[in-house]
This record gives C-alpha cells, sequence and structure tokens, in this order.
C-alpha cells in the first residue's frame, strides 16, 4: 500500500475543509432562520401580553377611583368626572344579542342554501358573494345605515312598531317612544347584516363536514331534504354551528364603526329598543380624542379593557369549538 | 296519507326560506353597492384626486387622505407581513405538534378576531403617549399588529398544502430545514402566501378604528411619518357625519374608493388561489 498522490491527499483536505465550513454555515444559517422564526411567532404571545398589561396600565386610574362602583354606575359625566360602565355594556349587550336574533336565523338559510340546495353552477357565484360582504369595511356599514337604512327604518318599519307592538303587555315597553331612526335597533340591524356572512361561512363549512353516508342514510330511509338536514346534519354539527354563533358574537361585541354611526351615543339605559343609546366601542371611538382629563381618558380604556374581557371569553369559547375543525375550512374567518 | 302531505309541505317551506334568507343577504351586498355607486360616482372628478381635504363649505378632493391611507398600508404590510410569514412558517413547519405552537396558534385565532378599536387603544397606550403625539407611524404599527394574525393564519395554512414528499424529498438531499423551507416550500407555496398577503392588504386597508387615535387626522397635506396623518377610513368618518353637504359628498365618493380597492384586492386573491393551485376553496 502505497501513500496516495500528494495531489491528491491536498484535494481530500480542500474538500474536507470545505465539507466544515459549508456545513458551519450551513449550521449557522439554520440556527438564524429558526431563531427568527421562533422569535416572530413568541411575538405573537407578546402582543397579546401586550395588550393585556397596557389596557390593565391605562385603566387603573379609573378602576382604583371608582372600584366595582364603575360596573354598576349609569352616570357618564365629563363635567363631575364621574364615570360609571352600566350604560355601554348594557347597550353593546343588547346590540350584539338583537343582531344575533336576527343573523342566525338568516345565516342558517345560508349555509343550508349554500350547501344541500344550490345547483352547483349557482354554488360558487353566491358563496363568493355572501364573501364579499365579509370584505367590505365596516365604516361603509355605518355611512350605509346612517343615511339609507335609518330612514328607511324610521318611516316604514319604526311606527309600524310603536302602533302594532308598543300596547302589547311586557315587550311593549319596548318599543315605546318616537322613531328617531338611529338608536339601539337600527345599530342591531347594521350589526346583523355585518355578521351574517361570517356566520353562514362556518356554517356552511361545517355542513361541508358530515360525511355523505350519513345524509345518504336518511335519504335512504325516505327522509325529505329538510328532515335529514335537521335530523342528521344538524345535529352531527352542533358544536361548529355553536362556534360559528359565537364567532358571529364576538365579532358583534367589538365592532365599532358601523355602530357608531347609527346607535346615537347617548349614556343611558333605555327600556325602548328604538331610543338611541351607546355601546363601549361607540362610546371610545367618539370620546376617545376629546377626553379632557386623566380621569376621562382612563375611564375609556377601562371600558375597552370590559369590551376585551367580554370579547376574550366569547371569542376563546368559539376557538375552542372550533378546534376540532379542519382549520383550512375556516381561512376565511 | 296526511302525514305525507304535512311532511312534503314543512319541507318545501323550510327550503323555501333558506332559499329567502340567501335573497335577503344578496339583497344588502346590492343595496350597499347601489348606494356606494350611485351617491360615490356623482362626486368622481380630477379635483377629488389632485386637491386637499377642504375646509367647510369649499371644494376640495382627498388628496392627503388617499396618500395617507397608502403610506400607512404600506407600513403596516411592511411591518406586518414578515413577522407574520416567519410565525406562520414556525407554526407550519419548526413547532408542528409541539405544545407551544398550538397555544402560539390559539392565542392567534384570539387576535385574528378581537375588536380592532383595543389595538387602537394598545398602541395609543405604547407608541402615542411615549412619544407625545399622534403619528403615521403609529397609525401603521396598529395596521401591522392586525395584519401579524391573519398573515400568519394563512401562511401556516398554505404552507400545510405543499406536499410531504417534496420535504422528504429535500431533507433526503441533505438540505438543511431553513433551505428545503426557502428554496422548496416557499415557492411551492407562493401563490397562496400572495393570496395571504393581499387578504391582509385588503383587511388593514379599510380599518377605522385603529386609526383614530393613533395617526388621528390632518387637513393638509403631510408626508411627516412622525406627525398626524389623514387616511381616507377616518376621513369618511369625519365627513359622513359633519352637516356639510360637500364634506358628505367627499365621504361618498372616498367610501366607494375603499369598497373597490377593497374588492378588487379580495376577488384578485380569491383568482390567485384557483389559477395557482394554492388549494381548493
Amino acid at each position: 500500500m502505497g501513500r496516495p498522490p500528494f495531489a491528491l491527499e491536498i484535494m481530500n483536505t480542500a474538500a474536507a475543509s470545505f465539507d466544515t465550513r459549508h456545513a458551519a454555515r450551513q449550521r449557522f444559517r439554520e440556527m438564524l432562520f429558526k431563531g427568527a422564526t421562533l422569535c416572530a411567532a413568541l411575538l405573537v404571545l407578546i402582543l397579546l401580553g401586550g395588550v393585556v398589561l397596557s389596557l390593565i396600565h391605562g385603566a387603573w386610574p379609573a378602576f382604583s377611583h371608582f372600584g366595582f362602583g364603575f360596573l354598576t354606575r349609569e352616570v357618564w359625566n365629563p363635567v363631575t368626572d364621574e364615570y360609571g360602565a352600566l350604560a355601554p355594556v348594557y347597550g353593546t349587550l343588547v346590540t350584539s344579542l338583537l343582531a344575533m336574533l336576527i343573523a342566525i336565523p338568516i345565516s342558517f338559510g345560508i349555509a343550508i342554501f349554500l350547501t344541500e340546495l344550490a345547483p352547483s353552477w349557482l354554488k360558487r357565484p353566491v358563496g363568493v358573494a355572501v364573501e364579499l360582504l365579509a370584505a367590505v369595511p365596516s365604516i361603509i356599514f355605518g355611512i350605509w345605515g346612517l343615511f339609507v337604512l335609518a330612514p328607511v327604518l324610521q318611516r316604514h318599519v319604526q311606527p309600524f312598531l310603536i302602533e302594532w307592538l308598543g300596547p302589547l303587555p311586557l315587550i311593549g315597553k319596548l318599543f315605546h317612544g318616537p322613531p328617531f331612526g338611529i338608536g339601539v335597533l337600527t345599530a342591531s340591524v347594521v350589526l346583523a347584516i355585518m355578521v351574517l356572512p361570517f356566520i353562514s361561512a362556518v356554517m356552511r363549512d361545517v355542513f361541508e363536514t358530515v360525511p355523505d353516508v350519513l345524509k345518504e342514510s336518511g335519504y335512504g330511509l325516505g327522509a325529505t331534504t329538510w328532515e335529514v338536514i335537521w335530523k342528521v346534519v344538524v345535529p352531527y354539527s352542533r358544536t361548529g354551528i355553536v362556534g360559528g354563533i359565537m364567532l358571529g358574537l364576538g365579532r358583534a361585541l367589538g365592532e365599532t364603526m358601523a355602530v357608531t354611526f347609527v346607535i346615537g351615543n347617548a349614556h343611558r339605559i333605555s327600556p325602548s329598543l328604538l331610543s338611541p343609546g351607546t355601546t363601549i366601542s361607540a362610546s371610545i371611538a367618539n370620546e376617545f380624542t376629546e377626553a379632557v382629563g386623566d380621569l376621562y381618558t382612563s375611564s375609556l380604556v377601562a371600558l375597552g379593557a370590559l369590551l376585551f374581557v367580554i370579547t376574550f371569553v366569547v371569542i376563546a369559547a368559539a376557538r375552542f369549538m372550533l378546534l376540532r375543525l379542519d382549520r383550512r375550512a375556516l381561512s376565511s374567518v | 296519507m296526511n302525514r305525507r302531505l304535512m311532511r312534503k309541505v314543512t319541507n318545501s317551506v323550510a327550503l323555501g326560506l333558506s332559499a329567502l334568507a340567501t335573497a335577503v343577504g344578496l339583497f344588502f351586498l346590492g343595496a350597499i353597492l347601489w348606494t356606494l355607486i350611485s351617491n360615490g360616482v356623482a362626486g368622481m372628478s380630477v379635483a377629488l384626486f389632485t386637491q386637499n381635504t377642504p375646509p367647510p363649505g369649499s371644494a376640495g378632493g382627498i388628496l392627503n387622505a388617499i396618500y395617507g391611507s397608502v403610506v400607512m398600508t404600506l407600513i403596516g404590510i411592511v411591518i406586518g407581513a414578515p413577522i407574520g410569514m416567519l410565525a406562520g412558517t414556525y407554526l407550519a413547519e419548526y413547532g408542528r405538534g409541539s405544545r407551544l405552537s398550538s397555544v402560539i396558534r390559539f392565542v392567534n385565532d384570539v387576535l385574528l378576531s378581537a375588536p380592532s378599536i383595543i389595538v387602537g387603544l394598545f398602541i395609543y397606550e405604547i407608541l402615542v403617549l411615549r412619544m407625545g403625539h399622534f403619528s403615521a407611524l403609529a397609525g401603521g404599527v396598529a395596521l401591522a399588529v392586525i395584519a401579524i394574525p391573519v398573515t400568519v393564519r394563512t401562511t401556516e395554512d398554505m404552507l400545510n398544502l405543499v406536499p410531504q414528499g417534496m420535504k422528504d424529498a429535500s431533507t433526503a438531499m441533505g438540505a438543511y430545514p431553513w433551505r428545503t423551507i426557502t428554496s422548496i416550500i416557499y415557492p411551492a407555496a407562493r401563490s397562496g402566501i400572495v393570496t395571504g398577503l393581499l387578504l391582509a392588504v385588503a383587511r388593514i386597508s379599510g380599518e377605522t378604528a385603529p386609526l383614530l387615535f393613533t395617526a388621528l387626522n390632518n387637513q393638509f397635506w403631510s408626508t411627516n411619518l412622525r406627525g398626524p396623518m389623514a387616511s381616507l377610513p377616518v376621513d369618511i368618518f369625519l365627513f359622513a357625519l359633519s352637516p356639510y353637504k360637500n364634506w358628505q359628498q367627499l365621504a361618498w365618493s372616498g367610501a366607494l374608493l375603499v369598497t373597490v380597492t377593497i374588492l378588487i384586492l379580495s376577488i384578485t386573491a380569491r383568482i390567485a388561489v384557483s389559477a395557482g393551485g394554492g388549494g381548493k376553496r
């Protein structure tokens, strides 16, 4: 066994050292890239933490000054510097719940139409149209609600409600007073139109996960289309439906611009749905830049903190229910 | 026999109602678009794009607001997109299946649907108060915070669509993960990622609430990123609620402009997905 020729030896060492240098560079880049992605991912957590901390920090003066009373008082008076969150919280909850009452049946109908009823040539255009409704920015809903919907409701719907539902016992109180046009009811209708596409998109995606075999067994037993939907599709996708509804509710609770235009911004609780009110987000949007004094600003941030807590609970519950679904199917929301 | 008839009637009524519900949904989309077009087109003129927002009563345009919207949307996407893409990459590749990434995914989903006005308050607390004044920069960062969760979500979804076999082939050639991701996975998912970015731009260019008390507004032409800047959505808000007819007209024209831009972006994104084969919806 002779020694390898000199030249070959040099080539070998060169190749070996190139290999180590190359590998080292690769490992370094790998570390860099992996670190960058990890940092970016952790930033998402930091963002949420930052939101929570900054809200607590900003809201602290108001919470410590008013204590628990902040949640239970209706007063909102910048002159005497006294603030309570009851009216905006009430307005937020009532408009959102009313919006859901309107939006859920319509979304359910749209989802059924898109999955079970529509001929295939109609499915895609209608689906896209509904998704485009979701892409329309909320301020457009606001300006439309103020200039188009509110006058229509004022002239044609509210007088009718006052005349026919006003005299009724119990629910009559909800429809007292003059037809303002803007107010809680109008805000709810605008919100309902806004969340429609979100809820129907989730419901449609959930309905599509129902195995065909289940539906076919229903049809095989002689069930009508509606019976298959109501007794097979709906029970199978119950969790997803509730998740979709909660997701829509989360949007409605936090929606700002669409509501700010049509709610009337009145800090009081009125039993009538026709009178002006306010919501948390509308109060912040309307008053934050004009708020003078630390306590006023802090009270508005405190309202924001309350909104964050409410929406966080609703959204987290919704996401938890939707976890089991195919995530890809939900990428539009 | 009677029972059979009842079932048939129930069926027809229920299905009829669902078709009606769809008609109602489409009616509202049509009504909103029609209102925008009929009110907005009237105000379309050269002045709209060449003059700044006027004082009440006199004529003008929305040039400074258009500029402000473009600038702040760009800031938002330039900051938000890389962060969102990297985080999405972590969730889809390095952290796939780990406990940390399921927590991050959940938090990201919560941020995705969190009220945008909260983001405005957050940026006000950490940037505007710190800097001492409202600024376009703060507005752009607020938009970035909204763009990040959208980009994380779409990037992760799109990377997951890349066939495992392609990744395995690259790994078998001795490539490190970063090489596989940047040279194989990103190009394969390109159309999907671009779609995600378009959707993020569409989402933030119509946002109003986060800009209200970060970028505030500016009646005049300004390119100073450290000062207040006008934006289309905020101007629409202020002008629509004003009592002046010409301001309301500007609001309608601005609204038409914003909506058309966003709808074009969304439709382009959809076409990009179906053409690029980035996944079937």
